[in-house]
């Protein structure tokens, strides 16, 4: 039996441990294209979040009831219900919103970060925990959309959240605002964060040898180390 | 003339993967191997065409004229399910060899953004019956192309030394970014 996790732990985890964007690698669609202005990033986020937390408090609830046969029809149904409110909701009060984030609001549907959770959380926890976990990697989403959108926005049009920030001296950066400029950013991104995690284990590896050296331990294998979990 | 310009924009100048950014995940996921890459390819043209040609039946015979238009997200998403389930058996059934060359990637086109995308893009432009399957060609054209050629860099790629913290999806990212400029060169096209 898995040592149960405590609840805060199952928020704050989705924020970097499990981070959807940089960690899992799952909704990369909508991270690269909506990314342009920081505008369309907060909306784009919070949609998904709401169709996440919603539908995963909703799989929790009927796990139990759906065969396990015809279980990833279930939770696509549920899935795009929620979207659909979103989709209609934004449509009536943010019209101009949901136009320049065009089809990928009805795209949240198969967006793998709701999915992949309602498969590797919702469908085995129960409504509380899973809450948290959606509340968590949506928090997660939120902070890599606002990341990316808040570069992408402040090099190519010199301005975040449409103010101005850089002197009108400074030419954007119009790659940016390009296509191109959202796989650049996002790679270069996904390596720094890797680099970041990567320095953190070897300075947590060279650690524990210099220790155990102190206390005069002379064999350090690899199977060691493995065992202290670096 | 005016197929032609869906078909090359689709395919070229808007491309699903590079302008779009629709099919991310196969396009990172699928684009270790040129054979596979292929495989994949082909799979998601076929399952684009019928797309484009189920819904715009679904939505022009039956959601438009019960206005029912509001359920397209769903009703859309179940189609594209039962269509991928159908073609998986029906290929199982005709040709073994070719089931099991496509095998593993047909469940995985189900959630692939690319198929939704184009069923919602193409209604929402109000394509007529003839346009939405040219642009379903040229969608699958365009993702098939830019999947073998990120496959294609990928396999020399293998042999470059990159930064141990780069390897992997992130490298892939980059390159894709240097592919989206090159495709832009097709901006003057249409």
């Amino acid at each position: 039996m898995k040592k149960q996790v405590t609840l805060t732990k199952e928020f704050t985890k989705g924020l970097w441990e499990i981070n959807p964007i940089l960690k899992q690698i799952l909704g990369t669609c909508p991270t690269l294209a909506v990314t342009v202005s920081v505008m369309n990033g907060i909306a784009m986020a919070l949609a998904t979040t709401f169709v996440l937390v919603f539908s995963s408090l909703l799989i929790s609830l009927v796990r139990k009831l759906i065969p396990n046969q015809v279980r990833i029809a279930a939770y696509i149904v549920i899935i795009a219900s929620f979207v659909t409110i979103v989709d209609l909701v934004m449509k009536a009060q943010f019209p101009e919103l949901s136009k320049s984030l065009g089809p990928f609001i009805p795209l949240i549907v198969v967006n793998c970060i709701i999915l992949g959770r309602a498969e590797a959380f919702a469908s085995k926890n129960n409504p509380l925990r899973s809450v948290l976990d959606a509340l968590g990697n949506g928090a997660g989403f939120f902070i890599a959309l606002m990341v990316m959108s808040g570069i992408r926005e402040i090099l190519g049009s010199r301005s975040f959240l449409g103010f101005q920030v850089l002197p009108s001296a400074f030419e954007p950066w119009l790659i940016m605002i390009l296509p191109a400029g959202a796989f650049l950013v996002f790679g270069l991104l996904m390596g720094f964060s890797n680099m970041y995690v990567d320095r953190k284990k070897n300075l947590e590896r060279e650690a524990l040898i210099a220790q155990y050296k102190r206390v005069g331990r002379e064999e350090i294998t690899d199977n060691v180390l493995k065992e202290a979990g670096v | 003339m005016e197929l032609l310009i869906i078909f090359i924009s689709a395919a070229l100048v808007n491309n699903f993967v590079l302008s779009y950014f629709l099919g991310i995940c196969p396009f990172i996921g699928v684009s270790n191997k040129t054979s596979s890459a292929i495989s994949m390819g082909m799979a998601t043209t076929f399952v684009l065409v019928l797309t484009a040609i189920v819904s715009w039946l679904l939505y022009n015979l039956i959601l438009v004229p019960y206005k029912l238009e509001f359920l397209q997200i769903p009703s859309f998403i179940l189609v594209i399910a039962a269509l991928v389930q159908f073609v998986e058996m029906f290929i199982k059934k005709v040709s073994q060899p070719l089931y099991r060359a496509l095998g593993i990637f047909l469940p995985l086109i189900t959630t692939n953004c690319a198929i939704l995308g184009l069923a919602l893009l193409a209604s929402m432009r109000s394509y007529g019956f003839l346009e939405s399957i040219v642009f379903g060609i040229g969608a699958g054209v365009g993702f098939t192309l830019a999947l073998v050629i990120m496959a294609g860099i990928r396999e020399e790629l293998d042999l470059a030394d990159v930064p141990k913290s780069f390897r992997g999806a992130p490298i892939t990212l980059i390159v894709a970014g240097i592919l989206a400029l090159a495709f832009m060169g097709f901006a003057g096209m249409i």
